[in-house]
Protein backbone atom coordinates (compact mmCIF):
# COMPACT_ATOMS: atom_id res chain seq x y z
CA UNK A 1 0.00 0.00 0.00
CA UNK A 2 1.45 3.45 -0.91
CA UNK A 3 1.12 6.51 1.12
CA UNK A 4 -1.31 8.18 -1.02
CA UNK A 5 -3.52 5.66 -0.72
CA UNK A 6 -3.38 5.59 3.26
CA UNK A 7 -4.23 8.96 3.08
CA UNK A 8 -7.30 8.43 0.54
CA UNK A 9 -8.66 5.50 2.82
CA UNK A 10 -8.41 7.73 6.10
CA UNK A 11 -10.20 10.44 4.96
CA UNK A 12 -12.93 8.20 3.37
CA UNK A 13 -13.16 6.88 7.07
CA UNK A 14 -13.13 10.08 8.46
CA UNK A 15 -15.95 11.04 6.88
CA UNK A 16 -17.86 8.16 7.07
CA UNK A 17 -17.35 8.65 11.23
CA UNK A 18 -18.37 12.14 10.92
CA UNK A 19 -21.16 11.40 9.42
CA UNK A 20 -22.49 8.98 11.50
CA UNK A 21 -21.27 10.62 14.24
CA UNK A 22 -23.78 13.56 13.60
CA UNK A 23 -27.23 11.68 14.26
CA UNK A 24 -26.24 11.38 18.02
CA UNK A 25 -29.17 12.61 19.79
CA UNK A 26 -31.70 13.59 17.22
CA UNK A 27 -35.43 11.61 16.33
CA UNK A 28 -34.48 11.87 12.69
CA UNK A 29 -37.90 13.16 11.80
CA UNK A 30 -37.79 14.72 8.19
CA UNK A 31 -37.97 17.90 9.39
CA UNK A 32 -34.52 16.95 11.04
CA UNK A 33 -33.42 14.73 8.62
CA UNK A 34 -33.45 16.53 5.66
CA UNK A 35 -32.88 20.52 6.72
CA UNK A 36 -31.52 19.88 10.08
CA UNK A 37 -34.40 21.34 12.08
CA UNK A 38 -34.14 24.57 11.26
CA UNK A 39 -31.64 25.07 13.46
CA UNK A 40 -28.04 26.00 12.23
CA UNK A 41 -26.35 29.03 12.53
CA UNK A 42 -23.97 31.15 10.70
CA UNK A 43 -21.01 28.69 10.16
CA UNK A 44 -22.75 25.59 9.45
CA UNK A 45 -25.17 27.47 6.81
CA UNK A 46 -22.19 29.58 5.43
CA UNK A 47 -20.66 25.70 4.87
CA UNK A 48 -23.32 24.01 3.59
CA UNK A 49 -23.69 26.94 0.99
CA UNK A 50 -19.62 27.21 -0.05
CA UNK A 51 -20.16 23.30 -0.84
CA UNK A 52 -22.16 24.47 -3.62
CA UNK A 53 -19.25 26.13 -5.04
CA UNK A 54 -16.63 23.84 -3.58
CA UNK A 55 -17.56 20.62 -6.25
CA UNK A 56 -15.48 18.26 -7.92
CA UNK A 57 -16.97 20.12 -10.79
CA UNK A 58 -14.30 23.45 -9.60
CA UNK A 59 -11.85 21.43 -8.49
CA UNK A 60 -10.97 19.13 -11.51
CA UNK A 61 -13.76 21.11 -13.93
CA UNK A 62 -12.40 25.01 -12.88
CA UNK A 63 -8.48 24.00 -13.17
CA UNK A 64 -9.11 22.22 -15.98
CA UNK A 65 -10.88 24.83 -17.81
CA UNK A 66 -8.22 27.51 -17.06
CA UNK A 67 -5.88 24.90 -18.81
CA UNK A 68 -7.65 24.34 -21.46
CA UNK A 69 -9.46 27.11 -22.41
CA UNK A 70 -7.56 30.19 -20.71
CA UNK A 71 -9.37 33.23 -20.19
CA UNK A 72 -13.04 31.39 -20.46
CA UNK A 73 -12.83 29.91 -17.25
CA UNK A 74 -12.49 33.47 -15.63
CA UNK A 75 -16.35 33.06 -15.71
CA UNK A 76 -15.97 30.99 -12.26
CA UNK A 77 -15.33 34.31 -10.63
CA UNK A 78 -18.19 36.25 -11.83
CA UNK A 79 -20.19 33.21 -10.73
CA UNK A 80 -18.43 33.61 -7.27
CA UNK A 81 -20.10 37.23 -6.60
CA UNK A 82 -22.97 37.76 -8.23
CA UNK A 83 -25.47 34.83 -6.68
CA UNK A 84 -24.76 36.14 -3.10
CA UNK A 85 -26.50 39.42 -4.01
CA UNK A 86 -29.26 37.84 -5.53
CA UNK A 87 -29.19 36.29 -2.58
CA UNK A 88 -29.54 38.71 0.18
CA UNK A 89 -32.94 39.97 -1.71
CA UNK A 90 -34.19 36.71 -2.36
CA UNK A 91 -33.07 34.13 0.74
CA UNK A 92 -34.84 35.90 3.60
CA UNK A 93 -38.45 35.83 2.27
CA UNK A 94 -37.89 32.62 0.88
CA UNK A 95 -37.32 31.17 4.56
CA UNK A 96 -39.56 33.05 6.50
CA UNK A 97 -42.10 31.71 4.42
CA UNK A 98 -41.07 28.43 4.81
CA UNK A 99 -40.55 28.77 8.47
CA UNK A 100 -44.28 29.84 8.70
CA UNK A 101 -45.60 26.45 7.39
CA UNK A 102 -43.39 24.05 8.31
CA UNK A 103 -41.66 23.49 4.15
CA UNK A 104 -39.45 21.09 3.90
CA UNK A 105 -38.42 20.77 0.37
CA UNK A 106 -38.21 23.40 -2.85
CA UNK A 107 -41.39 21.91 -4.51
CA UNK A 108 -43.17 22.46 -1.12
CA UNK A 109 -42.53 26.36 -1.72
CA UNK A 110 -43.86 26.02 -5.28
CA UNK A 111 -47.41 23.97 -4.49
CA UNK A 112 -47.45 26.11 -1.09
CA UNK A 113 -47.56 30.17 -2.88
CA UNK A 114 -49.55 28.65 -6.16
CA UNK A 115 -52.01 26.41 -3.99
CA UNK A 116 -50.94 23.74 -6.19
CA UNK A 117 -49.86 20.43 -5.04
CA UNK A 118 -49.23 19.04 -9.07
CA UNK A 119 -47.01 22.00 -9.45
CA UNK A 120 -45.17 20.66 -6.32
CA UNK A 121 -45.13 17.44 -8.33
CA UNK A 122 -43.91 18.98 -11.59
CA UNK A 123 -41.30 21.30 -9.61
CA UNK A 124 -39.94 17.71 -7.79
CA UNK A 125 -39.85 16.17 -11.27
CA UNK A 126 -37.60 18.90 -12.64
CA UNK A 127 -35.24 19.14 -9.89
CA UNK A 128 -34.65 15.42 -9.53
CA UNK A 129 -34.15 15.37 -13.57
CA UNK A 130 -31.56 18.36 -12.69
CA UNK A 131 -30.13 16.22 -9.63
CA UNK A 132 -29.38 12.97 -10.97
CA UNK A 133 -26.60 14.10 -14.27
CA UNK A 134 -25.19 16.11 -11.32
CA UNK A 135 -24.48 13.41 -8.81
CA UNK A 136 -23.12 11.30 -10.78
CA UNK A 137 -21.03 14.19 -11.96
CA UNK A 138 -19.41 13.80 -8.67
CA UNK A 139 -19.33 10.34 -8.60
CA UNK A 140 -17.23 10.67 -12.28
CA UNK A 141 -14.90 13.10 -10.40
CA UNK A 142 -14.77 10.55 -7.58
CA UNK A 143 -13.21 7.48 -9.41
CA UNK A 144 -11.06 10.11 -11.37
CA UNK A 145 -9.35 11.32 -7.96
CA UNK A 146 -9.10 8.13 -6.31
CA UNK A 147 -7.71 6.27 -9.31
CA UNK A 148 -4.78 9.19 -9.92
CA UNK A 149 -4.04 9.70 -6.57
CA UNK A 150 -3.99 6.37 -5.71
CA UNK A 151 -1.02 5.87 -8.38
CA UNK A 152 -4.12 3.54 -9.90
CA UNK A 153 -4.13 1.11 -7.13
CA UNK A 154 -7.78 1.35 -7.10
CA UNK A 155 -9.50 1.51 -10.16
CA UNK A 156 -12.12 4.42 -11.27
CA UNK A 157 -15.04 2.03 -10.58
CA UNK A 158 -13.75 1.31 -7.22
CA UNK A 159 -13.64 4.78 -6.28
CA UNK A 160 -16.84 5.13 -7.56
CA UNK A 161 -18.41 2.20 -5.26
CA UNK A 162 -16.42 2.62 -2.41
CA UNK A 163 -17.96 6.74 -2.57
CA UNK A 164 -21.11 5.46 -3.50
CA UNK A 165 -21.28 3.40 -0.30
CA UNK A 166 -20.09 5.25 2.45
CA UNK A 167 -22.32 9.08 1.04
CA UNK A 168 -25.16 6.43 0.78
CA UNK A 169 -24.43 5.18 4.43
CA UNK A 170 -24.29 8.29 5.87
CA UNK A 171 -26.67 10.06 4.11
CA UNK A 172 -29.42 7.33 5.13
CA UNK A 173 -28.66 7.66 8.81
CA UNK A 174 -27.87 11.09 9.57
CA UNK A 175 -29.02 13.37 6.50
CA UNK A 176 -28.31 17.06 6.21
CA UNK A 177 -26.47 16.87 9.72
CA UNK A 178 -23.89 13.92 8.54
CA UNK A 179 -23.18 16.41 5.46
CA UNK A 180 -23.08 19.61 7.50
CA UNK A 181 -19.98 17.64 9.57
CA UNK A 182 -18.35 16.37 7.07
CA UNK A 183 -18.26 20.00 5.26
CA UNK A 184 -16.38 21.16 8.47
CA UNK A 185 -13.38 19.09 7.48
CA UNK A 186 -13.72 19.38 3.46
CA UNK A 187 -13.63 22.91 3.35
CA UNK A 188 -10.78 23.22 6.27
CA UNK A 189 -9.04 21.06 3.82
CA UNK A 190 -10.13 22.06 0.47
CA UNK A 191 -9.24 26.01 1.55
CA UNK A 192 -5.48 24.71 2.77
CA UNK A 193 -4.77 22.73 -0.95
CA UNK A 194 -6.46 25.29 -3.58
CA UNK A 195 -4.11 27.95 -1.40
CA UNK A 196 -0.42 26.07 -1.11
CA UNK A 197 -1.08 24.95 -4.94
CA UNK A 198 -1.99 27.95 -6.23
CA UNK A 199 0.69 29.68 -4.81
CA UNK A 200 3.21 27.50 -4.77
CA UNK A 201 2.86 25.62 -8.61
CA UNK A 202 3.47 29.46 -10.15
CA UNK A 203 6.41 30.08 -7.97
CA UNK A 204 8.36 26.45 -7.94
CA UNK A 205 7.65 26.29 -12.02
CA UNK A 206 7.70 30.16 -13.14
CA UNK A 207 8.83 32.17 -10.31
CA UNK A 208 6.18 33.78 -9.29
CA UNK A 209 2.34 34.33 -10.48
CA UNK A 210 2.93 37.52 -12.52
CA UNK A 211 6.05 36.03 -14.31
CA UNK A 212 3.55 32.73 -15.09
CA UNK A 213 1.40 34.57 -16.37
CA UNK A 214 4.21 36.44 -18.63
CA UNK A 215 5.28 33.44 -19.78
CA UNK A 216 2.51 32.12 -21.22
CA UNK A 217 1.39 35.36 -22.42
CA UNK A 218 4.38 34.60 -24.77
CA UNK A 219 4.20 31.40 -25.44
CA UNK A 220 0.29 31.23 -25.94
CA UNK A 221 -0.63 35.06 -27.02
CA UNK A 222 -4.45 35.74 -26.49
CA UNK A 223 -4.70 32.67 -23.94
CA UNK A 224 -5.34 35.45 -21.70
CA UNK A 225 -8.02 37.35 -22.39
CA UNK A 226 -11.27 36.45 -23.61
CA UNK A 227 -11.84 35.96 -27.71
CA UNK A 228 -14.25 37.50 -30.08
CA UNK A 229 -15.95 34.55 -31.40
CA UNK A 230 -17.02 31.78 -28.70
CA UNK A 231 -16.01 32.40 -25.28
CA UNK A 232 -16.50 35.76 -26.02
CA UNK A 233 -17.51 38.82 -23.43
CA UNK A 234 -20.97 38.05 -24.55
CA UNK A 235 -20.47 34.49 -23.69
CA UNK A 236 -19.37 34.79 -20.43
CA UNK A 237 -21.47 37.88 -19.32
CA UNK A 238 -24.52 35.65 -20.48
CA UNK A 239 -23.29 32.43 -18.63
CA UNK A 240 -22.89 34.49 -15.57
CA UNK A 241 -26.61 35.84 -15.43
CA UNK A 242 -27.67 31.87 -15.99
CA UNK A 243 -25.66 30.42 -13.06
CA UNK A 244 -26.49 33.40 -10.77
CA UNK A 245 -30.11 32.90 -11.29
CA UNK A 246 -29.79 29.49 -11.31
CA UNK A 247 -27.16 28.88 -8.23
CA UNK A 248 -30.29 29.01 -5.42
CA UNK A 249 -32.82 27.49 -7.91
CA UNK A 250 -31.08 24.13 -7.01
CA UNK A 251 -33.35 22.01 -4.48
CA UNK A 252 -30.84 21.26 -2.61
CA UNK A 253 -29.24 24.88 -2.09
CA UNK A 254 -33.02 26.00 -1.83
CA UNK A 255 -33.29 23.40 1.09
CA UNK A 256 -29.73 24.86 2.45
CA UNK A 257 -31.37 27.71 2.87
CA UNK A 258 -34.05 26.27 4.83
CA UNK A 259 -31.68 24.87 7.70
CA UNK A 260 -31.08 28.54 8.70
CA UNK A 261 -31.68 29.84 12.74
CA UNK A 262 -32.39 33.13 11.52
CA UNK A 263 -32.78 35.32 8.38
CA UNK A 264 -29.89 37.14 9.20
CA UNK A 265 -27.53 34.22 8.77
CA UNK A 266 -28.34 34.10 5.44
CA UNK A 267 -28.18 38.18 4.62
CA UNK A 268 -24.68 37.96 6.13
CA UNK A 269 -23.48 35.30 4.31
CA UNK A 270 -24.15 37.51 1.18
CA UNK A 271 -20.88 39.28 2.27
CA UNK A 272 -19.04 36.66 4.05
CA UNK A 273 -19.71 33.98 1.05
CA UNK A 274 -17.87 36.42 -1.89
CA UNK A 275 -14.41 36.76 -0.50
CA UNK A 276 -14.85 33.10 0.02
CA UNK A 277 -14.98 32.59 -3.42
CA UNK A 278 -11.69 34.23 -4.03
CA UNK A 279 -10.21 30.48 -3.36
CA UNK A 280 -11.25 30.23 -7.16
CA UNK A 281 -8.81 32.31 -7.94
CA UNK A 282 -5.99 30.05 -6.89
CA UNK A 283 -7.71 27.14 -8.21
CA UNK A 284 -7.29 29.19 -11.49
CA UNK A 285 -3.44 29.58 -11.30
CA UNK A 286 -3.30 25.79 -10.48
CA UNK A 287 -4.64 25.28 -13.47
CA UNK A 288 -2.17 27.87 -15.90
CA UNK A 289 0.86 26.44 -14.01
CA UNK A 290 -0.53 23.22 -15.56
CA UNK A 291 -0.45 25.36 -19.04
CA UNK A 292 3.38 25.06 -19.48
CA UNK A 293 4.56 22.27 -16.94
CA UNK A 294 2.36 19.69 -18.32
CA UNK A 295 1.43 20.01 -22.03
CA UNK A 296 -0.54 18.09 -24.29
CA UNK A 297 -3.51 17.63 -22.59
CA UNK A 298 -6.38 17.72 -24.61
CA UNK A 299 -10.25 16.95 -24.62
CA UNK A 300 -11.82 14.95 -21.63
CA UNK A 301 -8.19 14.78 -20.33
CA UNK A 302 -7.90 18.73 -19.47
CA UNK A 303 -9.63 17.67 -16.06
CA UNK A 304 -6.60 15.94 -14.94
CA UNK A 305 -4.36 19.09 -15.25
CA UNK A 306 -4.76 19.57 -11.40
CA UNK A 307 -3.38 16.01 -10.79
CA UNK A 308 -1.11 15.90 -13.47
CA UNK A 309 0.77 18.66 -12.49
CA UNK A 310 0.80 17.56 -8.74
CA UNK A 311 2.23 14.01 -9.76
CA UNK A 312 4.97 15.93 -11.63
CA UNK A 313 5.80 17.98 -8.31
CA UNK A 314 5.14 16.64 -5.64
CA UNK A 315 6.20 13.14 -3.28
CA UNK A 316 3.08 10.44 -2.59
CA UNK A 317 2.34 11.25 0.53
CA UNK A 318 1.01 14.56 -0.51
CA UNK A 319 -0.67 13.67 -3.47
CA UNK A 320 -2.53 11.87 -0.89
CA UNK A 321 -3.36 14.61 0.89
CA UNK A 322 -4.02 16.69 -2.24
CA UNK A 323 -6.75 13.25 -3.43
CA UNK A 324 -7.95 13.39 0.20
CA UNK A 325 -9.45 16.92 0.25
CA UNK A 326 -10.78 16.05 -4.10
CA UNK A 327 -12.71 13.06 -2.43
CA UNK A 328 -14.39 15.73 -0.20
CA UNK A 329 -15.19 17.54 -3.13
CA UNK A 330 -17.20 14.99 -4.08
CA UNK A 331 -18.54 13.63 -0.95
CA UNK A 332 -19.94 16.74 1.07
CA UNK A 333 -22.24 18.23 -2.05
CA UNK A 334 -22.66 14.32 -3.51
CA UNK A 335 -24.33 13.67 -0.11
CA UNK A 336 -26.23 16.97 -0.30
CA UNK A 337 -27.72 16.12 -3.81
CA UNK A 338 -28.72 12.68 -2.75
CA UNK A 339 -30.87 14.00 0.38
CA UNK A 340 -32.25 16.43 -1.27
CA UNK A 341 -33.40 13.77 -4.63
CA UNK A 342 -34.99 11.25 -1.80
CA UNK A 343 -36.85 14.29 0.29
CA UNK A 344 -38.35 15.28 -3.46
CA UNK A 345 -39.46 12.18 -4.40
CA UNK A 346 -40.81 10.80 -0.80
CA UNK A 347 -42.24 14.30 0.18
CA UNK A 348 -43.58 15.78 -2.90
CA UNK A 349 -44.39 12.79 -5.42
CA UNK A 350 -44.68 10.26 -3.16
CA UNK A 351 -47.31 11.63 -0.23
CA UNK A 352 -49.14 13.03 -2.77
CA UNK A 353 -50.29 10.00 -4.49
CA UNK A 354 -50.31 8.81 -1.09
CA UNK A 355 -51.89 11.73 0.92
CA UNK A 356 -53.24 9.39 3.79
CA UNK A 357 -49.37 8.61 4.65
CA UNK A 358 -47.72 9.49 8.35
CA UNK A 359 -44.99 11.79 8.39
CA UNK A 360 -42.77 9.29 10.07
CA UNK A 361 -43.87 7.01 6.83
CA UNK A 362 -42.47 9.67 4.61
CA UNK A 363 -39.24 9.63 6.36
CA UNK A 364 -38.62 6.40 6.74
CA UNK A 365 -39.23 6.25 2.26
CA UNK A 366 -37.08 8.90 2.20
CA UNK A 367 -34.47 7.15 4.18
CA UNK A 368 -34.77 4.41 1.99
CA UNK A 369 -35.18 6.05 -1.25
CA UNK A 370 -31.88 7.41 -0.60
CA UNK A 371 -29.87 4.48 -1.42
CA UNK A 372 -31.69 3.62 -4.27
CA UNK A 373 -31.11 6.87 -5.99
CA UNK A 374 -27.28 6.25 -5.60
CA UNK A 375 -27.31 3.45 -7.16
CA UNK A 376 -29.34 4.74 -9.81
CA UNK A 377 -26.37 6.87 -10.08
CA UNK A 378 -23.78 4.19 -9.76
CA UNK A 379 -25.39 2.61 -12.72
CA UNK A 380 -25.25 5.59 -14.77
CA UNK A 381 -21.47 6.51 -13.91
CA UNK A 382 -20.44 2.88 -14.42
CA UNK A 383 -22.58 2.41 -17.93
CA UNK A 384 -20.21 5.18 -19.17
CA UNK A 385 -21.37 8.31 -20.64
CA UNK A 386 -19.32 10.70 -22.73
CA UNK A 387 -21.89 13.59 -21.95
CA UNK A 388 -21.36 14.36 -19.26
CA UNK A 389 -20.48 18.28 -19.19
CA UNK A 390 -23.21 18.54 -21.50
CA UNK A 391 -25.51 16.83 -19.06
CA UNK A 392 -24.27 19.05 -16.14
CA UNK A 393 -24.87 22.12 -18.05
CA UNK A 394 -28.58 20.78 -19.48
CA UNK A 395 -29.02 20.31 -15.61
CA UNK A 396 -28.16 23.98 -14.80
CA UNK A 397 -30.36 25.63 -17.45
CA UNK A 398 -33.26 23.01 -16.47
CA UNK A 399 -32.86 24.51 -12.61
CA UNK A 400 -32.97 27.84 -14.25
CA UNK A 401 -36.40 27.97 -15.93
CA UNK A 402 -37.92 27.85 -12.20
CA UNK A 403 -36.58 31.26 -11.42
CA UNK A 404 -39.17 33.61 -13.21
CA UNK A 405 -42.11 31.75 -11.54
CA UNK A 406 -40.69 32.01 -8.36
CA UNK A 407 -39.60 35.64 -8.67
CA UNK A 408 -43.09 36.21 -9.57
CA UNK A 409 -44.50 34.51 -6.31
CA UNK A 410 -42.35 36.63 -4.12
CA UNK A 411 -43.08 40.08 -5.61
CA UNK A 412 -46.02 41.80 -3.76
CA UNK A 413 -49.54 40.28 -4.67
CA UNK A 414 -48.70 37.51 -7.00
CA UNK A 415 -50.36 38.47 -10.74
CA UNK A 416 -49.07 35.40 -12.29
CA UNK A 417 -51.59 32.36 -12.77
CA UNK A 418 -51.54 29.02 -11.94
CA UNK A 419 -51.72 27.58 -15.61
CA UNK A 420 -49.19 30.28 -16.65
CA UNK A 421 -46.58 29.00 -14.38
CA UNK A 422 -47.02 25.17 -15.38
CA UNK A 423 -46.86 26.80 -19.25
CA UNK A 424 -43.82 28.88 -18.28
CA UNK A 425 -41.93 25.82 -16.78
CA UNK A 426 -42.76 23.20 -19.11
CA UNK A 427 -41.78 25.71 -21.99
CA UNK A 428 -38.66 26.40 -20.68
CA UNK A 429 -37.90 22.55 -19.83
CA UNK A 430 -38.89 21.35 -23.14
CA UNK A 431 -36.26 24.63 -24.45
CA UNK A 432 -33.44 23.02 -22.70
CA UNK A 433 -34.37 19.51 -23.70
CA UNK A 434 -35.00 20.31 -26.98
CA UNK A 435 -31.64 22.49 -27.85
CA UNK A 436 -29.45 20.61 -25.49
CA UNK A 437 -30.74 16.92 -27.42
CA UNK A 438 -29.78 19.10 -30.73
CA UNK A 439 -27.07 20.36 -29.21
CA UNK A 440 -27.89 23.39 -31.16
CA UNK A 441 -26.24 26.81 -31.09
CA UNK A 442 -27.67 30.35 -30.51
CA UNK A 443 -26.35 30.96 -33.81
CA UNK A 444 -27.85 27.82 -35.72
CA UNK A 445 -31.28 28.93 -33.96
CA UNK A 446 -30.91 32.39 -34.80
CA UNK A 447 -28.45 32.72 -38.17
CA UNK A 448 -30.69 36.25 -38.69
CA UNK A 449 -29.37 37.63 -35.12
CA UNK A 450 -25.97 40.39 -35.23
CA UNK A 451 -22.95 38.56 -34.85
CA UNK A 452 -22.25 40.28 -31.43
CA UNK A 453 -25.70 38.04 -29.92
CA UNK A 454 -24.49 34.99 -31.62
CA UNK A 455 -22.24 34.06 -28.44
CA UNK A 456 -25.02 34.25 -25.85
CA UNK A 457 -25.68 30.79 -23.89
CA UNK A 458 -28.73 28.93 -24.87
CA UNK A 459 -30.33 28.78 -21.60
CA UNK A 460 -30.85 32.52 -22.11
CA UNK A 461 -33.29 31.68 -24.96
CA UNK A 462 -34.76 28.93 -23.20
CA UNK A 463 -35.38 31.94 -20.19
CA UNK A 464 -36.27 34.40 -22.96
CA UNK A 465 -39.50 31.66 -24.39
CA UNK A 466 -40.15 30.58 -20.41
CA UNK A 467 -40.27 34.35 -19.46
CA UNK A 468 -42.69 35.08 -23.15
CA UNK A 469 -45.11 32.34 -22.12
CA UNK A 470 -45.41 33.57 -18.39
CA UNK A 471 -46.30 36.96 -19.50
CA UNK A 472 -48.47 36.03 -21.98
CA UNK A 473 -50.84 32.98 -20.33
CA UNK A 474 -51.11 35.38 -17.19
CA UNK A 475 -52.50 37.86 -19.45
CA UNK A 476 -54.74 35.24 -20.97
CA UNK A 477 -56.19 33.36 -18.26
CA UNK A 478 -55.80 36.25 -15.31
CA UNK A 479 -59.80 37.41 -16.78
CA UNK A 480 -61.52 33.63 -16.60
CA UNK A 481 -59.16 33.02 -12.62
CA UNK A 482 -60.53 36.37 -11.75
CA UNK A 483 -64.30 35.83 -12.27
CA UNK A 484 -64.23 32.18 -11.01
CA UNK A 485 -62.55 34.15 -8.06
CA UNK A 486 -65.59 36.65 -7.64
CA UNK A 487 -68.06 34.07 -8.40
CA UNK A 488 -66.38 31.58 -5.85
CA UNK A 489 -66.92 34.79 -3.17
CA UNK A 490 -70.37 35.89 -4.08
CA UNK A 491 -71.50 32.06 -3.43
CA UNK B 1 -36.26 48.64 -1.13
CA UNK B 2 -33.63 51.52 0.16
CA UNK B 3 -31.70 53.64 -1.47
CA UNK B 4 -29.16 52.18 0.05
CA UNK B 5 -29.48 48.64 -1.72
CA UNK B 6 -28.49 50.69 -5.16
CA UNK B 7 -25.14 50.13 -3.98
CA UNK B 8 -25.66 47.01 -4.78
CA UNK B 9 -25.66 47.65 -8.12
CA UNK B 10 -22.14 48.26 -8.13
CA UNK B 11 -20.41 44.54 -8.50
CA UNK B 12 -23.10 43.83 -10.82
CA UNK B 13 -22.14 46.28 -13.72
CA UNK B 14 -18.67 45.75 -12.47
CA UNK B 15 -18.78 41.85 -13.81
CA UNK B 16 -21.59 42.07 -16.42
CA UNK B 17 -20.96 45.14 -18.47
CA UNK B 18 -17.04 45.68 -16.98
CA UNK B 19 -15.34 42.44 -19.33
CA UNK B 20 -17.03 44.59 -22.51
CA UNK B 21 -14.63 47.15 -21.93
CA UNK B 22 -11.40 45.90 -19.91
CA UNK B 23 -11.11 42.51 -21.98
CA UNK B 24 -7.36 43.00 -22.15
CA UNK B 25 -4.20 41.45 -20.65
CA UNK B 26 -2.10 43.78 -19.72
CA UNK B 27 -1.51 45.91 -17.86
CA UNK B 28 -0.77 43.36 -14.89
CA UNK B 29 -2.26 44.12 -11.61
CA UNK B 30 -0.65 41.89 -8.43
CA UNK B 31 0.86 39.37 -11.97
CA UNK B 32 -2.51 38.56 -12.78
CA UNK B 33 -3.77 39.60 -16.47
CA UNK B 34 -6.15 43.13 -16.04
CA UNK B 35 -9.41 40.84 -17.28
CA UNK B 36 -8.61 38.22 -14.06
CA UNK B 37 -7.88 40.92 -11.58
CA UNK B 38 -10.88 42.91 -13.09
CA UNK B 39 -13.36 40.20 -11.46
CA UNK B 40 -11.07 39.32 -8.55
CA UNK B 41 -11.50 42.78 -7.91
CA UNK B 42 -15.26 42.75 -8.36
CA UNK B 43 -15.51 39.70 -6.09
CA UNK B 44 -13.57 41.78 -3.53
CA UNK B 45 -16.04 44.81 -4.37
CA UNK B 46 -19.30 42.53 -3.88
CA UNK B 47 -18.23 41.43 0.23
CA UNK B 48 -17.70 45.05 0.45
CA UNK B 49 -20.99 46.52 -1.02
CA UNK B 50 -23.28 43.98 0.54
CA UNK B 51 -21.48 44.37 4.17
CA UNK B 52 -22.29 48.19 4.03
CA UNK B 53 -25.99 47.32 3.41
CA UNK B 54 -25.68 44.28 5.92
CA UNK B 55 -25.01 47.14 8.35
CA UNK B 56 -27.04 49.98 7.35
CA UNK B 57 -30.03 47.18 7.06
CA UNK B 58 -29.15 45.38 10.40
CA UNK B 59 -30.46 48.41 13.00
CA UNK B 60 -33.62 48.08 10.73
CA UNK B 61 -34.01 44.26 11.35
CA UNK B 62 -32.61 43.66 14.77
CA UNK B 63 -35.97 44.20 16.53
CA UNK B 64 -37.53 41.81 14.02
CA UNK B 65 -35.13 39.03 14.70
CA UNK B 66 -34.99 39.31 18.44
CA UNK B 67 -39.06 38.51 18.22
CA UNK B 68 -38.10 35.48 16.01
CA UNK B 69 -35.68 34.45 18.81
CA UNK B 70 -38.40 34.13 21.42
CA UNK B 71 -40.66 31.77 19.18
Amino acid sequence: MNSALIFIFLTIVLALFLGIRARRGKDMSLEQWAVGGRGFGAAIVFLLMAGEIYTTFVFLGGSGYAYGHGAGAYYLLGYGSLPFILSYFLLPPIWRYAKERNLISQPDFFASKYNSPVLGVLVAIVGFAALVPYLVLQLKGLGIIVSVSSYSALSSNQGVLIGAVVVAVYVALSGVHGSAWTSVVKDALVMFVAVFLGLYLPYHYYGGVGDMFAAIEKAKPGFLALKNVGESPVWMVSTVILSTLGFYMWPHMFMATYTAKREEVLRRNAFVLPIYQLMLLFILFVGFSAVLAVPGLTGGDIDLALFKVSLATFDPWFVGVIGAAGILTALVPGSMILMTSATLLANNVYRPLRPQSSDAHVARVAKWLAPAVMALAVLFTLGGGQTIVALLLMAYALVTQLFPVLLASLIGKNLVTRPAAFASIIVGEATVAWVSLTKKSVAALFPFLPDALKDLNVGIVALAFNVATLVVVTLLTRRTAAAAQLSADAS
Amino acid sequence: MRSIHLLALLPVLAVLVGPFFVNRVTPYVLGMPFLLAWLAGALVLTSIVMAIIYYADRARFEAADRGQEGV
